[in-house]
């Protein structure tokens, strides 16, 4: 049994923090709008489970009705962190964030998860984050039974948090920061763009990095990857660690304030959502937040950058022949609200068919490190997502996130189907190609 | 209850359907009425109607209180279980059984959520009307326990127009069928509509056979705005007098413009003391027609502007204003009441009126919007719970406003349903007489008085 900690011990601890905490829930009417969008509550249809319900737990813990438990930290960790509740709540209550600051108590409280906990402990060392991975590089044909063909690997040993099941995507022998120089010239730069890689594209899809290298080159970009950058804190913040969380926010900060850069391109929702929300997450601090608002100023999605700012090339686009279905990761569609631009990123690449799937915006399921610890629920919610990209007939379905592609990808092969799934910058590389070999 | 009764219960269901941890019963203590909460002592989610009898005998031998519990959306505390016990949870009973065509009915489990049952059947040109402002989450069982309508109401009428047959299972467990798919059925007391709208205060009900009506092939929209809330309603009484049944004829106050407006920036004219919503549906010839007269009766009772949508993006933004209606004032403050008082349609200017002098009276935020069509209305009270000065006052204006309904010869609840909320009015509507007379009927069927205790009727 753990200790229990009690409302009033958290209270003296951090009394002004749940005061306001206390406005913020008290703003949620109960009506039960969010049941309708929260995929895990779909799949329980556990009060316990849907944002009304986390934070009747939270009123209760900070009301003294209940103690910070065991059963409180797994109610506040099964969230996807997808904002569909606070997309749907009338009221206007941040369900997610509000859930994120209940992880946070839990944390405080308790410490963190164990599995979790190792993780994290590797997040926080750059070093010896590089080093596992590395080591899991070079021997991954011996940890990874590959999937011919594809971007992914059934897991032949059991790693720390995984599902034996879970297929993934092999870590790279290389990362992909080690395989370019710092800085990338071309001949007429336009702008200067610093690369944010974040830790999904660095050590396992390089192939995402490596396109967005290519299109960036193709439109005259030059592209700075700073090497001494690191994750960007997200998996730490969600998991309601955000005390380091802030750490590795300024890391980046300096990081990127060190190479004089027009823009600064993420490709991957989460990562370029949580560069533009370093300013909420340093609000606290003067001095930092203004460098946090200068950073996050000049942060774009690719399919944004591409788009807004860049009008890229379509003259020398080839035709890619395949039908396309999109998967809108909750990061893009309700964090950054970037929809729009990854599809005309497809729509204009020759030959290619594209379709809507149904729900293209409902959560996949993954939900970060969420699937780690609840692989099975994270699973059902998945072959939802696999059944509307089947009745597509789709051959490809293009996402912008690292994890729902990895998290799709494993629910395809785990529901017998043979799409490939890649990032829509992928596909945008190869009609670069394409347009090249005509 | 004892781990006996807790272990027995596990018996039933399975050790996955019986929540007993603190978190689980905490989270089953309220629903969206703010102001009660009470902790269950067990949560126990059946997957048959046989377990559903057998949970009832098992209670009613026991004497242990039960709650039947939908998505707990209802706005009258209706599912809270204000003396410990047992709330039973239906909604593993998530199936629709069958779509006649034929008969144009649905026997559907009463765990279905509303707006799951309206896609299912809309893939054959049909509607289920009811459709309360929580469609999408709410479930058959409840809107049928609570009687429950919504914008359609004017021309469709509520839950208890839409259900033939239901199934049900008693107090001491006993299972019956109500009604069926006949049209014309007589045979009896009309035990469906008994049960209908009994908030679970009668029975459980497992199944229901529902009516489908075809959708209707076109719709328009308009909106009027009014300097003068006599005008309004002389136009809403004026469309009814010209032969028309909009399927919508909706109203907001003056408070509730200000609100909106505020809120969503679209533009409303702050000084006007109404606005109007209506919308007709049916054959597109006729809806053509009925969207012309409705103009002229606008324009004649001196609407300060009438606009028609002539697009679906035009008649979307006409609705934008009251979809934003209680968002909007839902985050004017923490707390929000949304009440339920209806009056005869006629009486809609008066009872806005006797709401504004309350309003002002006793220093208490109320705006109104509602169902103009039919008497509908919805004084929509924000507050703060915490703040127990202003409580007081709230409550004051809550007993002055169903006071005025009841006296202008309305009744406390047109959709909502009374639970708790609302039981301080029942014998001021219904009189000792009919007091008597529906607690009768409760002892009669639940002698033990274990199903949803203290609602609806009261002590009894
Ligand atoms: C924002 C908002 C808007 C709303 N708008 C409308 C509206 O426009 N029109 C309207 O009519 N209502 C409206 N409501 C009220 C509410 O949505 C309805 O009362 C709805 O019918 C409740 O359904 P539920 O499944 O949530 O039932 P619950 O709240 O779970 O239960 C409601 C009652 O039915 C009983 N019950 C539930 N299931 C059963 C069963 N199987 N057998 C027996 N008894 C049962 C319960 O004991 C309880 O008394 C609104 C509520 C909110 C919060
Ligand atoms: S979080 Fe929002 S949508 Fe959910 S119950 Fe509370 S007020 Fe309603
Ligand atoms: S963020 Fe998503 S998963 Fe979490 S409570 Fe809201 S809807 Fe559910
Ligand atoms: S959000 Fe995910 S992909 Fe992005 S840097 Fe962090 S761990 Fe890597």
């Amino acid at each position: 049994m753990t200790k229990q900690i009690t409302a009033s011990d958290i209270n003296a601890h951090d009394k002004e923090l749940l005061n306001d905490l206390q406005d913020a829930l008290a703003n949620c009417m109960k009506c039960g709008n969010c049941m309708a969008v929260c995929p895990i509550y779909k799949e329980t249809s556990k009060e316990s489970s849907v944002a009304r319900g986390k934070l009747a737990l939270m009123e209760a813990v900070l009301n003294g009705t209940l103690p910070i438990s065991a059963g409180f930290d797994t109610a506040m960790a099964k969230c996807l962190n997808c904002k569909s509740c606070t997309f749907k709540c009338p009221c206007g209550v941040k369900a997610d964030e509000l859930i994120l600051r209940g992880r946070q108590a839990a944390v405080k409280s308790r410490g963190l998860h164990p599995i979790k906990k190792n993780v994290f402990r590797l997040l926080r060392n750059r070093q010896l984050f590089d080093f596992a991975l590395k080591m899991g590089g070079t021997f991954g044909p011996l940890t990874f039974k590959k999937i011919p063909g594809k971007m992914a690997a059934v897991s032949r040993f059991p790693m720390p948090g995984m599902d034996a099941k879970r297929a993934t995507a092999p870590i790279s022998s290389s990362p992909l920061r080690s395989q370019y120089p710092e800085v990338i010239k071309v001949a007429n730069p336009k702008f200067k763009a610093a690369f944010f890689t974040g830790c999904t594209i660095n050590y396992m899809y390089t192939d995402v990095g490596e396109s967005v290298i290519n299109v960036l080159k193709e439109n005259d970009v030059e592209v700075v990857i700073p090497g001494t950058q690191h994750c960007c804190g997200t998996p730490v913040y969600v998991s309601g660690d955000v005390d380091l969380a802030k750490e590795m926010a300024k890391k980046t900060i300096e990081t990127f304030e060190k190479f004089n850069v027009d823009y600064i391109i993420g490709a991957c929702g989460s990562c370029t959502e949580a560069l533009k929300e370093y300013p909420h997450w340093l609000h606290d601090d003067k001095e930092w937040h203004a460098r946090a608002e200068k950073l996050a100023k000049k942060t774009f999605e690719i399919s944004e950058f591409l788009v807004d700012v860049l009008d890229f090339r379509k003259d020398t686009l080839g035709p890619v022949n395949a039908t396309v279905t999109m998967h809108d990761p909750c990061h893009m569609v309700r964090g950054l609200k970037i929809t729009k631009q990854p599809r005309e990123v497809l729509k204009a690449i020759p030959g290619l068919k594209f379709v809507e799937m149904k729900d293209c915006d409902r959560c996949c399921g993954s939900g970060g490190s969420f699937s780690l610890a609840n692989y099975d629920l994270s699973r059902q919610i998945n072959d939802k997502k696999v059944a509307n990209i089947a009745n597509t007939k789709a051959d490809i379905v293009a996402t912008s996130c690292g994890t729902c592609r990895m998290h799709i990808q494993d629910g395809i092969l785990q529901n017998d189907m043979n799409q490939d799934v890649v990032h829509t910058v992928q596909l945008l590389d190869r009609a670069y190609k394409a347009g090249k070999s005509k | 209850m004892q781990t006996t009764q807790i272990e027995a219960l596990k018996k039933i269901v399975g050790q996955d359907h019986v929540l007993t941890t603190p978190e689980d019963l905490y989270t089953y203590s309220y629903d969206a009425t703010p102001g009660h909460a009470h902790m269950p002592d067990a949560v126990v989610i059946p997957g048959t109607t046989q377990e559903v009898s057998e949970i009832m005998k098992f209670a009613n031998e026991n004497k242990i209180p039960v709650y039947t519990r939908g998505s707990g959306t209802n706005l009258s505390a209706g599912t809270v279980p204000t003396k410990g016990g047992i709330v039973l949870l239906m909604t593993r009973f998530n199936k629709i059984e069958e779509v006649d065509l034929e008969n144009l009915v649905a026997t559907v489990q009463v765990g279905v959520i509303v707006s799951d049952l309206n896609d299912e059947v809309a893939k054959n040109g049909l509607i289920y009307p009811p459709d309360p402002g929580t469609v999408a989450t709410a479930t058959l069982g409840g809107t049928i326990s609570e009687n429950a309508g919504g914008l359609r109401g004017l021309k469709y009428g509520v839950s208890k127009h839409y259900v033939m047959g239901l199934e049900v299972v008693l107090a001491n467990g006993d299972i019956l069928k109500t009604g069926g798919k006949n049209v014309k059925d007589v045979s009896g007391y009309d035990m469906t509509k008994l049960f209908t709208g009994a908030e679970g205060t009668l029975g459980v009900l497992t199944k229901a056979i529902v009516k489908l009506v075809p959708a209707p092939e076109a719709k328009k929209s308009m909106m009027a705005i009014f300097k003068d809330l006599d005008d309004a309603g002389r136009a809403v009484s004026g469309i009814v007098a010209a032969k028309i049944i909009p399927a919508t004829l909706e109203i907001m106050d003056n408070a509730t413009i200000r609100t909106v407006d505020d809120y969503a920036k679209i533009g409303l004219p702050l000084d006007a003391e109404a606005i109007l919503l209506i919308e007709v549906d049916g054959i597109p010839e006729v809806v053509e027609k009925e969207a012309t007269k409705v103009m002229e009766v606008l324009k004649s009772n001196n609407a300060a502007e009438v606009q028609i949508a002539k697009t679906d993006a035009e008649r979307d933004q006409l609705w934008a204003a009251r979809r934003a209606a209680l968002p909007a004032l839902a985050k004017l403050r923490p707390t929000t009441y949304v009440e339920d008082a209806t009056v005869p349609r006629s009486q809609v200017p008066a009872f806005l009126k006797a709401v504004k002098e309350i309003s002002a009276r006793n220093n208490v935020t109320i705006g109104t919007f509602g169902h103009a069509g039919d008497g509908n209305m919805h004084p929509t009270i924000v507050c703060d719970l915490r703040n127990k000065e202003e409580m007081e006052r709230v409550y004051k204006a809550m007993d002055e406003m169903f006071k005025a309904a009841v006296e202008l010869n309305g009744t406390l609840s047109g959709e909502h349903g009374i639970g708790l909320g609302k039981l301080p009015w029942m014998e001021y509507q219904h009189g000792t007489q009919g007091m008597n007379a529906m607690k009768a009927i409760k002892r009669a069927l639940d002698p033990n008085l274990i199903l949803n205790p203290g609602k609806l009727v009261g002590e009894c």
